[in-house]
This record gives C-alpha cells, sequence and structure tokens, in this order.
C-alpha cells in the first residue's frame, strides 16, 4: 500500500506501511533537466545529510520524525509520519495563535545552531503542527554541520524571506515572535550577532553592486 | 488585471541602467492589450576582458541617446505630440547610466508638457514579459546582469522567493567569459562554446534553502581554466551546473506556491539550453513554461514604457521635480497597482 501524498521539489512523498506501522516514504526520483552525474551525486547527498540529521536533531532537542530505514539503492528514506497541517496552511487561520507557534519555531531553530546544526530549508512547509500541539521540524535534505555565524544568519534569512515572500501582510510580526523564541535558547549576545550577521547577508545579493 | 475605462495611450519609454540606451514606444489600446510600435537601442560595448565602466558608459548613452530616440521616433512614425506619457527607468542600475536617461526624459517632459513616470527596471523585465507571453500569475525567473531572483506576486507586490547570495548569473557568465579573454557580455559566447561540448566537469553546486549562490564555482571554474581544461568543457559545465541549480529553485517555488506557470526573463532568458531545462522541468510537473521573445530579453525601451503605460492607467503621476534615479530601488518596494 503506498499512497502519494505530496510532490515536493525533490522529493515525493509517500504514505505507506513499514514494519506494521503508518509511515512516510520520501524518495528523491532522478530530475531529466540535470546532468547524470551531478543528478545522482545530489541525490546521494542529500539523502545521506537528511538521514544523519534527522536524528542529530533528536539529540539537539528538536522533534523532527524517526528515521526507520534508509534504502540507498533508490535514494529513499522512511521515516515516522507528523499527523497534522504544515504551518504554512494554518497561517491565515485568525483563530490560531501564531505567536505561539513562531515562538516554537524560534526554539527549534534556536535548538539547532545550538548545537550546531543548520537547517538549510526553513520555509513554512517544512514545520508540521502535530495535533497535540507541539511543533514536528522535517525535510533535512539541505541540513549540514556548522558553527559559523554566517551559516546560522543565512538560515535566518531564509526564513524572513519565505515569510516575507508567502505571508507579507503578517511576516514582520511573525518574525519577531521567531525572534523571540530563538532568543530564549541563544540568549541575547548570540542572538544579536547573528541578527547584524544576517544584515549583511541581505545586502550583500543585492543591485547596489556594479554591473 | 481590472480595466479602468480609457482612450488608446501611448508611452515613449527610456532605458539606461547599464550597458543598453534603449528607446521605445508603445501603446495600450481600450481593451488593454499592449503593443510594441518601435524599440531601439544602442549598446555600449567595452573593450574584451574587462568589464563595465560607469563613466564610459555614461559617455556612450550621452553621445547615442539623440539619435536613438529620434529613431525610435521615426520608426513608430510618430512625433512627441502623439505622446501621452514619458517614462525612464528610475533604477535599479549605474548612478551615471540612470541619470542620463533621466535628464533625456525630464528635458522632454517639461519642453511637450508630457506627465512623466519613473519606471523599475526590474519591474519591466517581468511585466513586458507577461504582456507579450500573456502570463497571467507566474513564478518569474529574473536572470541578467544585475538579477538573479526567483519571484511571486503577492498581497500587492512582486515578492522575492529566492534571490542569489552573492553574483548574479550573468555576472558568473561575464566574469568567467572576461577570465577567457572574451568581451562582455559573454553569455553568448558561453553558449556557443558549451553547445561543441559533452564532457561534465563537477563544479560546486550550492544552493541555501531558496537562494542559488555562484561565486564558489566562478572561483573551480577559473581554476579549471588556468589548469589547462578545455574551454568548450568548462563552459559546458558552468551553464549545466548553474542552471540546474535555477531549475531547482524555480521548482521549490511551484511546489511551495502550488503555482503551475513559469516564465523566463531578463538577458540570460535568451540562452536556449536553460530554456530546454526548464521546459523539461515544468513538463515533469504538468507546468507551463513560458519564455520571454528573444527581441526583448535584454535592456529595452519597450520594458519602461510597458510599466510606464501600466502605472499610468492607474493613476500614477510623478512631479517633474521629483523625477529622480534610485540605484538599488528594489523591485518588492514598487506597488503593481494593477495586479490583484
Ligand atoms: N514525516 C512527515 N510527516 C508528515 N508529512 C510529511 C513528512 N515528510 C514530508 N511530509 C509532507 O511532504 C511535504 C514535502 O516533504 P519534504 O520532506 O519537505 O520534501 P521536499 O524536500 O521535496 O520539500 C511536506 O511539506 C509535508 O507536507
Ligand atoms: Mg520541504
Amino acid at each position: 500500500m503506498e499512497t502519494l501524498i505530496r510532490k515536493g521539489a525533490e522529493a515525493d512523498i509517500y504514505k505507506v506501511r513499514w514494519n506494521g506501522l503508518l509511515a512516510i516514504k520520501k524518495i528523491r526520483l532522478p530530475k531529466g533537466y540535470r546532468q547524470p552525474s551531478l543528478d545522482a551525486e545530489l541525490r546521494k547527498r542529500r539523502t545521506i545529510h537528511e538521514a544523519t540529521l534527522i536524528s542529530a536533531a533528536k539529540l539537539a532537542g528538536v522533534n523532527s520524525p524517526l528515521l526507520y530505514y534508509l534504502d540507498k539503492s533508490n535514494y529513499s528514506i522512511y521515516m515516522e509520519h507528523f499527523d497534522g497541517p504544515r504551518i504554512k496552511d494554518v497561517l491565515d487561520d485568525p483563530d490560531l495563535g501564531t505567536t505561539k507557534i513562531f515562538e516554537a519555531v524560534g526554539r527549534s531553530i534556536g535548538s539547532l545552531h545550538r548545537e550546531d546544526i543548520i537547517h538549510g530549508d526553513l520555509t513554512t512547509s517544512n514545520f508540521i503542527l502535530i495535533s497535540d500541539g507541539c511543533l514536528g521540524i522535517i525535510d533535512f535534505g539541505l541540513s549540514f554541520r556548522s558553527n559559523r555565524l554566517e551559516d546560522k544568519a543565512v538560515d535566518l534569512h531564509l526564513v524572513k524571506q519565505t515569510l516575507e515572500s508567502a505571508h507579507s501582510a503578517v511576516a514582520d510580526e511573525m518574525f519577531t515572535d521567531l525572534i523571540d523564541g530563538y532568543r530564549s535558547i541563544s540568549g541575547d549576545e548570540s542572538t544579536n550577532r547573528i541578527k547584524s550577521v544576517m544584515r549583511q547577508v541581505q545586502r550583500r545579493g543585492r543591485y547596489a553592486r556594479s554591473v | 488585471m481590472n480595466k479602468p475605462k480609457h482612450k488608446k495611450l501611448t508611452c515613449l519609454g527610456i532605458e539606461s541602467t547599464a550597458h543598453t540606451f534603449g528607446s521605445s514606444l508603445v501603446s495600450l489600446d481600450e481593451e488593454n492589450q499592449g503593443t510594441i510600435i518601435s524599440d531601439s537601442r544602442s549598446v555600449y560595448q567595452p573593450p574584451p576582458g574587462s568589464g563595465i565602466h560607469p563613466r564610459e558608459a555614461y559617455q556612450h548613452h550621452s553621445d547615442v541617446c539623440s539619435g536613438v530616440l529620434i529613431e525610435s521616433l521615426r520608426k513608430a512614425k510618430m512625433d512627441m505630440d502623439s505622446v501621452d506619457v514619458i517614462a525612464y527607468a528610475g533604477g535599479p542600475g549605474l548612478g551615471p547610466c540612470l541619470r542620463v536617461g533621466a535628464v533625456v526624459a525630464r528635458s522632454l517632459a517639461a519642453y511637450y508638457h508630457k506627465p512623466i513616470i519613473a519606471a523599475n527596471h526590474a519591474i519591466g523585465h517581468i511585466e513586458l514579459a507577461c504582456m507579450l507571453t500573456r502570463a497571467t500569475n507566474p513564478i518569474v525567473l529574473l536572470v541578467s546582469g544585475g538579477h538573479t531572483a526567483i519571484l511571486a506576486f503577492s498581497n500587492g507586490r512582486w515578492r522575492f522567493f529566492g534571490e542569489t547570495l552573492d553574483i548574479t548569473i550573468g555576472q558568473l557568465l561575464d566574469q568567467f567569459g572576461r577570465a577567457a579573454g572574451y568581451a562582455s557580455p559573454s553569455g553568448a559566447i558561453i553558449e556557443r562554446c558549451a553547445s561543441k561540448s559533452e564532457e561534465y566537469l563537477l563544479l560546486p553546486y550550492t544552493l541555501k534553502g531558496n537562494d542559488p549562490s555562484f561565486s564558489g564555482m566562478l572561483t573551480s571554474a577559473k581554476r579549471l581554466l588556468s589548469s589547462g581544461k578545455n574551454m568548450d568543457d568548462i563552459c559546458f559545465s558552468i551553464q549545466e551546473t548553474a542552471f540546474s541549480n535555477l531549475c531547482e529553485v524555480t521548482e521549490r517555488a511551484l511546489a511551495f506556491t502550488e503555482h503551475d506557470e513559469v516564465l523566463l526573463t531578463g538577458g540570460v532568458a535568451a540562452n536556449t539550453r536553460l530554456q530546454e531545462m526548464l521546459t523539461e522541468m515544468c513538463r515533469s510537473r504538468g507546468s507551463t513554461f513560458r519564455v520571454i521573445p528573444r527581441q526583448f530579453s535584454g535592456d529595452c525601451g519597450a520594458q519602461i514604457a510597458w510599466v510606464g503605460l501600466l502605472s499610468y492607467l492607474h493613476g500614477m503621476r510623478l512631479d517633474i521635480s521629483k523625477s529622480i534615479v534610485r540605484q538599488s530601488w528594489r523591485l518588492d518596494q514598487v506597488d503593481i497597482l494593477w495586479r490583484h
């Protein structure tokens, strides 16, 4: 029994049974537009990163899915199914306290960063509001280990960018709540340092430089 | 697009953000259909091996501006009396270059008593592409010398879904081309070299969330060049790696926003291989792929004229004393009054 539940950007997501458990199978299929050697390299690298860091995140005290099984022959991962909506899908619900959600998001990111884990793909589709009110974090394909301030700043810049592009009306408020949560884990000093590096990162890619 | 009632309007658009000085006449009929009546331009060419020098580009633009303007009017068989509004590129771009276009527009507006509009150059690339391809609500991949961005319209503005963390795709191609001794812009030469090779050399592929990064790839490609690797193979590998990266961020935007239309625009949109790869990516997702016609992918007056028309039609007016230029005018600061 396999049901395709989502076509992500780089993987197909199936609901499956694994050893009698309801599970998620995430499989990275080849991309027809890509050179075969680059394609194989990316799919392999990301599958392995995901399998490794999804578990490392647990050591950081973050709620990531349990890893059940890794099939290197076809670049697929079997993991715990988080039952609930993505936060992306609930932000428009006025009855929902987004402050609590974004503080929790910020705490999760702070906890990962404290252990020098960079998530690498912090969009609102990678956080799942699990039914009992707690927050799950998924999609570790672009994750890596680093203690560099710059990498942590880019991680936060990515969330900010997603909020501004997809949820612009409430982005500022959400990001403030997120930073509050982050600060409660990382402390004032480190949070302020990261925020100032973040501003440098944001200036860099922009047009102001000469062509 | 909503439809205020109006007569047919004609706009003179002046482009001068970087290499190109352009002048174009574009009209908007009663049904809100746009037509490019004429589009003239002259492109400043830096000597082989060097990049754009703002002062020399300024000199070039100053020298050619009246000739280009007159040609665009002559080709359209129009005179200034039949122009309803004048638009200039208000930014982003190089200060000295921008000022030439602004001065031309301001002088014409004052002398002929015409309303003046400052158009955002990047919005021009997007909106002209929408007009010419009839795209309605696309994920836009804007690739040029000044921009590498993935954009989606939401809540009144075009917004950055992703953007390069360092250099643009145009800068990657031009800076590599310069290292190899080619004249800038070198996108076309690199494409020609690449088409002669099928030997893929692995280059750094860097993607952080939705933001690509190309500076590591540039360093590696230059290193391959000085180590004596075949030029065609390096060009092929740069294109394959960089364009895969662009396809991936575009696909990420499609998956996230649940849109089903992609629009490619900006100077690098002319690259056939990039078009081919995006076509394949869209096919595999069941999305529609559109690309701006090659003739209008590069900087041109038409992109400025078209934004000028849309802005004017939706009530934008600019006092001539405030007709300034802004070198780093971000496209997400512009209210898009004509979209909902
Ligand atoms: N463990 C999981 N539990 C529940 N839903 C999941 C799980 N993993 C993925 N999904 C769903 O599939 C979507 C895409 O998965 P994701 O791992 O983010 O892949 P991609 O890298 O393609 O974005 C998620 O946004 C989510 O809706
Ligand atoms: Mg995801």
